[in-house]
């Protein structure tokens, strides 16, 4: 579990996280971007670019 | 063997490729590219030791970049920097198809809007603008009619970053309103899939249905014919079959784009194949080629 830096809700996280990972806020619906693991650090994930992808 | 991932984010794709690594006892390394600084004359401290770094970097620019530097560096990287170079642009794609006789769209590319409607008055509609570097269906425009040209055409150049100014038009192509992604190593397919939708865009990113697709062996050969035309390694290959015979069935293919930053994760889903496991055992076979050839040198 850990803090969502956007509404301070809980985020529930999985086993496997990984540093560099987005997950979701549930209550708020903000990304977050794993920035550490151990103990594990949320911070508000980069906008979508336009040179993302494949 | 130890393995560099260059990323900036995690996604599915490289949580399974982490995940196979780990479970063979790989050395591996996750690389975040934002912290990186890339001198000229040395490699950071984090390439160091690295059998091959693997460029599974979200942004393209990053991806272009980094995998430059690797090669200046003497670092193995998958995919190189030429092949990042010719599959990031639509154009150099599009030329590097050509070039090898690999069937591909009709496209032309202008640099005014007064000529590239030209272009599409000439094409007919409907036909297909598309952003030079882009993904995931994004920036591309369908043309049903000048009107909707002139005003995508004007857009694009008054509002548009300068790359936006380089018109890539392209045939729309009358597809079973389906593609196909095959993912290949050294032009070896590893699996495919279809990609399905009632929307004239049919990638995974915008919600296509997927579904495991046989290749025949022509749809094999003009994978492995395009992987060589952009200089090979683990790539993603699009198809759309083209022509109909007299039952309905396709003819043939045509090849749109090969892609050098491959997504894989909606192909795993859908195939039997273990799709990480596939590309771990590429990945340890170069490595170990690779090790042979310095060896024997």
């Amino acid at each position: 579990m850990a803090e969502c830096i956007e509404c301070g809700a809980d985020v529930t996280l999985h086993d496997d996280l990984e540093v560099g990972e987005i997950v979701d806020c549930s209550t708020c619906g903000a990304e977050l971007e794993v920035v550490d693991d151990d103990p594990v650090e949320l911070d508000s994930a980069p906008e979508l670019e336009e040179d993302w992808g494949e | 063997m130890k393995v560099g991932i260059l990323y900036s984010r995690i996604r599915k794709d490289e949580k399974l490729l982490l995940s196979e690594l780990r479970e063979r006892d790989h050395d591996v390394a996750k690389i975040d590219v934002r912290k990186q600084r890339l001198r000229l004359d040395e490699p950071p401290e984090a390439f160091e030791g690295v059998d091959v770094l693997v460029d599974r970097c979200l942004a393209t620019s990053r991806s272009l970049y980094t995998t430059e530097f690797a090669d200046a560096y003497g670092v193995p990287v998958v995919n190189g920097a030429d092949v990042a170079d010719v599959c990031a642009d639509k154009v150099k794609n599009s030329l590097a198809l050509e070039a090898a006789g690999v069937p591909t769209p009709t496209t032309e590319v202008a640099y005014t809007k007064d000529t590239a409607l030209d272009i599409v008055e000439d094409f007919g509609y409907p036909c297909v603008v598309k952003p030079v570097i882009g993904s995931w269906g994004r920036l591309m425009a369908k043309l049903d009619s000048r009107s909707a040209a002139e005003a995508v055409f004007e857009h694009k150049e008054v509002l548009g970053h300068y790359e936006h100014k380089v018109f890539y038009v392209q045939e729309f192509v009358e597809k079973p309103g389906r593609d196909i992604r095959v993912l290949a190593t050294d032009g070896e397919p590893v699996a495919a899939m279809v990609r399905s939708s009632d929307h004239w865009l049919t990638n995974a990113a915008k919600g296509a249905d997927t579904a495991e697709f046989e290749l025949d062996d022509e749809a094999r050969r003009l994978v492995k014919e395009a992987s060589d035309a952009v200089g090979g390694g683990l790539l993603g290959v699009d198809l759309m079959e083209v022509g109909e015979d007299e039952d309905g069935n396709p003819t043939g293919y045509t090849v749109h784009e090969v892609n050098h930053n491959v997504e894989f994760k909606a192909l795993n889903d859908v195939t039997d194949v273990d799709v990480p496991a596939r590309v771990v055992d590429w990945l340890e076979a170069k490595v170990e080629s690779e090790t042979d050839t310095e060896v024997t040198a």
